[in-house]
C-alpha cells in the first residue's frame, strides 16, 4: 500500500488537492473563499496533466544538437517528440527520450482560462460587495429573501 | 433538396473551402473591435452583420454536408493529428446554422431591449461579449479537436458570465446568479477537462476521430477510459442543465437581460447537448459495455425525472421567466430521453426537439422581454389583460406557447410525435406516458399565463383602463419570425426530419463499428 502510494505520489497529491478544492467551494459561505477553492480545484487538474506528460528519464523537448541550417529536420524532431510520451528523436541521435510537451502546452491554455475565470469571479465579488455590502452567502440570501418579500423585485 | 444544391452553385469557391473556419474566426475578431467601439449603434449594426454572414456560412455548410458529406479544415495549414482540424458533418452543420440564425433573430431584438436594460457606457462592450460568446458556441460545435472543445467551451462560458452579470442594472440578483453560474460552470468545465486528460492518457491523441478509432480498437479501453467517460458526462451534464445539475439555470435565466436569456436559452444548452451526443456516440460508442447502460439508465433516467420534477416546479413559479427556465430544464429531459432510447429514431427525435426547442423558447423569452420593455413586469399575475393591451405580442407568445405544449400544426407537435413513435418502436411504452404527463404539465403552466393574459382585466390606472400599448416593431419582427417558423415546421417537417435523420446516421453507423 505504502509502495503503491509512493509510486503514485503525484496522483495522490492531485486527488487530495482536487477534493480539498471542491469541498471548499461547496462548504464555505464567503465568496472569496469559494473562488480560492475553485482555483485549487482547477490547479489540481494542471498537476494531473503535467504528471501524465512526464516520461521516466525524459529530457525537455528541446533539439539537442544543431545542424547548421537544417531547419527541416528540426521541425521533424519536434513533431516526433510531440507525437507520443516515449517518442525518440527521429532520425539522428535517436536514443534521446523526451517528455511529452503537448500536455504542458495544453495546460498553458488552461491556466489562461483559469486566470480569466478567477478575474471575472473577483470582479463579480467586488460588484456584489458594492451592491449588497457583504460577501457572505448567508447574508446575501437573507437580503434577497427580504427583497422578494417586500415585493419590490422587478 | 433543390434549394441546398442551388446554394452550392451560387456560393463562391473560397466560402466552400474556408466556411467552417470563417464562421468561428469572424465573430472572434470582430469582438475585439466592438470592445473599443464608441457608438452602441455601430456596434449593434456590425454585430448583426457578422451574425448574418455567419448564418450564410452555416447555410452553405448545411448544403455542403447534405447527403452524408464532411467538410474538413486544417487550422493554419497544420494537418491533424498535430494541428487542429475542424470537422463539420451532418450532426454539427444544422446546429451551426441554428446558432447563427438565432443570433441574427435575437440581435434584431437586442437593439431596443439592450437600450432599456444595460447602462449606456456598457452597451458596446455588451455586444463584444455577445460576439465572444457566439464565437465560442460556434467553435465548440465546429472543431474536431477535443481540447479545442474545452477552450471554446470556456470562451463562451466566460462571456456568458459577463452577459448574465450585465443584468445588474435592472435587477441586482443578476450578480449572485452570475457568480453561482461561474462556480458551477467552472466546475463543469474542469470535470470535462479532467475527463479529457484521462482520455489522452488512454489514447495519446486529442483528435476526436483518432480518439474514437483507438478506443474502438481497444474495445472501449480500460478503466481509465471509463473514468474519463464519467467525468465528461458529468461535466457536460452541468453545462447542459441535466436535471439534478441544473441549479444555476433558473437564476441565470430569470435575472439576466432579456436578450441574453433568449439567446442563451436558444443556443448555450443546445451546443453542450451536441457535445454530449458527439462524445457519447462518436468518440465512445453505445456498444461499449459501460456506455449503453449510462445512456439508457443515467441519461434517460435523469431526463425523465427532470421532465416531471422541473415541469412541476415550473407550475408553482410566480415569475414567468423562472417558470420558463424550469421548463427549459424539462425540455432538456425530452432530448435526453431521445438519446436514452438508443435507437436511430430516438436520436433523430431528440435532435429535432433540440432544434425546435431553440426556436420555441427563443420566441417565448423574446415575448417576455417585450412585456418587460413596455410594462416592466415578469410576474405571471401581472400578465392580466395583456391579450388586449399587446395583442400582437401576446399572439406570438401564444403560438410559441402552444408549440411548447405540442399542439398539432406546431413545431413542438412534430418533435413529440417523433419521440413517441421512437419510444413505441423501442418498446419503451412507459416513456410515452411520461411524455404525455409532462405535456399536460406544460398545458398547466403555459395555460396559466394565457389565462391571465386573455381572461384577466387590464389594470386601471387613474381611472382609465391601460390603453393598447404594442411592443416596438424591432421586437415584433423577431418574435413573429420564430412563431411563423414554428408553424412552418409544424405543417411541413420534411426538412427538419431530413436533417435529423442525417444527424442520426452520423451517430449510429459510427458506433456500430468502422469509421467511414
Amino acid at each position: 500500500m505504502t509502495d503503491f502510494l509512493l509510486g503514485h505520489f503525484n496522483y495522490a497529491v492531485v486527488i487530495v488537492l482536487m477534493m480539498t478544492g471542491l469541498y471548499v467551494v461547496f462548504a464555505s459561505g464567503n465568496l472569496i473563499k469559494r473562488l480560492v477553492g475553485l482555483s485549487v480545484f482547477q490547479t489540481s487538474v494542471f498537476l494531473l496533466y503535467i504528471t501524465i506528460s512526464k516520461v521516466e528519464g525524459g529530457q525537455p523537448p528541446i533539439v539537442a544538437e544543431k545542424k547548421d541550417g537544417d531547419h527541416a529536420s528540426m521541425a521533424d524532431a519536434v513533431q516526433v517528440a510531440a507525437a507520443g510520451p516515449a517518442s525518440t528523436y527521429g532520425g539522428h541521435a535517436s536514443d534521446v527520450i523526451y517528455s511529452n510537451p503537448l500536455p504542458h502546452v495544453l495546460i498553458l491554455t488552461a491556466i489562461v482560462v483559469g486566470v480569466a475565470t478567477l478575474a471575472i469571479g473577483l470582479a463579480l465579488t467586488v460588484r456584489i460587495r458594492e451592491v449588497y455590502g457583504t460577501i457572505e452567502k448567508v447574508e446575501i440570501e437573507a437580503l434577497d429573501y427580504k427583497f422578494n418579500l417586500e415585493g419590490t423585485a422587478d | 433538396m433543390d434549394i441546398l444544391s442551388s446554394v452550392l452553385d451560387v456560393a463562391p469557391a473560397w466560402l466552400l473551402v474556408h466556411g467552417s473556419a470563417l464562421i468561428v474566426v469572424l465573430p472572434l475578431m470582430v469582438a475585439a473591435v466592438l470592445a473599443v467601439m464608441p457608438s452602441e449603434r455601430v456596434a449593434w449594426a456590425i454585430a448583426l452583420m457578422v451574425a448574418i454572414i455567419c448564418a450564410v456560412c452555416g447555410f452553405v455548410l448545411v448544403a455542403q454536408v447534405y447527403g452524408g458529406n464532411q467538410v474538413t479544415y486544417s487550422m493554419g495549414g497544420w494537418d491533424p493529428p498535430h494541428g487542429i482540424g475542424y470537422v463539420v458533418d451532418g450532426l454539427s452543420a444544422p446546429i451551426l446554422l441554428l446558432i447563427s440564425l438565432m443570433a441574427v433573430v435575437c440581435l434584431l431584438y437586442a437593439y431596443p431591449s439592450v437600450r432599456v436594460e444595460v447602462e449606456p457606457k456598457k452597451r458596446a462592450p455588451f455586444y463584444a461579449a455577445v460576439m465572444v460568446c457566439f464565437a465560442g458556441l460556434l467553435g465548440m460545435v465546429a472543431t474536431g479537436d477535443a481540447f479545442n472543445v474545452f477552450v471554446f467551451l470556456e470562451v463562451s462560458s466566460i462571456a456568458t458570465y459577463v452577459l448574465v452579470g450585465m443584468g445588474a442594472s435592472r435587477d441586482r440578483r443578476a450578480l449572485t446568479a452570475s457568480f453561482n453560474y461561474l462556480i458551477l460552470g467552472s466546475i463543469g468545465a474542469t470535470f470535462f477537462v479532467i475527463g479529457l486528460g484521462f482520455l489522452y492518457m488512454e489514447t495519446g491523441t486529442l483528435n476526436m476521430a483518432d480518439m474514437g478509432r483507438i478506443l474502438r480498437d481497444l474495445d472501449g479501453g480500460s478503466r481509465v477510459a471509463q473514468v474519463g467517460f464519467a467525468f465528461i458526462v458529468i461535466g457536460l451534464g452541468l453545462k447542459l442543465a441535466m436535471y439534478p445539475l441544473h441549479l444555476w439555470l433558473p437564476d441565470a435565466y430569470a435575472h439576466s437581460p432579456s436578450f441574453v436569456t433568449a439567446f442563451l436559452a436558444a443556443t448555450a444548452t443546445k451546443a453542450a447537448l451536441y457535445l454530449l451526443l458527439r462524445f457519447t456516440f462518436t468518440i465512445f460508442a453505445v456498444d461499449f459495455s459501460y456506455v449503453g447502460p449510462v445512456d439508457t439508465i443515467f441519461l434517460a433516467g435523469f431526463g425523465i425525472i427532470g421532465m416531471l420534477l422541473a415541469s412541476l416546479q415550473a407550475i408553482f413559479q410566480t415569475d414567468a421567466r423562472r417558470a420558463l427556465a424550469y421548463s427549459s430544464v424539462a425540455q432538456v429531459g425530452y432530448m435526453l430521453l431521445g438519446v436514452g432510447l438508443g435507437t436511430a429514431a430516438g436520436l433523430a427525435a431528440g435532435y429535432i426537439h433540440l432544434l425546435n426547442h431553440a426556436i420555441i423558447k427563443g420566441g417565448l423569452f423574446i415575448a417576455l422581454g417585450a412585456f418587460w420593455y413596455r410594462f416592466g413586469i415578469t410576474r405571471i399575475s401581472d400578465f392580466s389583460g395583456l391579450g388586449k393591451t399587446m395583442p400582437w405580442t401576446m399572439a406570438a407568445f401564444t403560438i410559441s406557447g402552444l408549440s411548447l405544449i405540442g399542439v398539432p400544426f406546431t413545431a413542438g407537435f412534430v418533435s413529440k410525435v417523433n419521440l413517441v413513435v421512437a419510444a413505441w418502436e423501442a418498446q419503451s411504452y412507459w416513456a410515452i406516458g411520461v411524455v404525455v404527463i409532462a405535456s399536460i404539465m406544460a398545458i398547466i403552466y403555459i395555460g396559466n399565463m394565457l389565462r391571465h393574459a386573455y381572461f384577466g382585466q387590464p389594470p386601471v390606472v387613474n381611472g382609465d383602463v391601460v390603453a393598447k400599448n404594442e411592443a416596438p416593431l424591432m421586437m415584433l419582427i423577431p418574435m413573429w419570425i420564430l412563431a411563423i417558423a414554428s408553424i412552418a415546421i409544424g405543417t411541413n417537417a420534411d426538412f427538419m426530419t431530413a436533417l435529423a435523420n442525417q444527424a442520426a446516421d452520423v451517430l449510429i453507423p459510427l458506433s456500430q463499428g468502422g469509421l467511414p
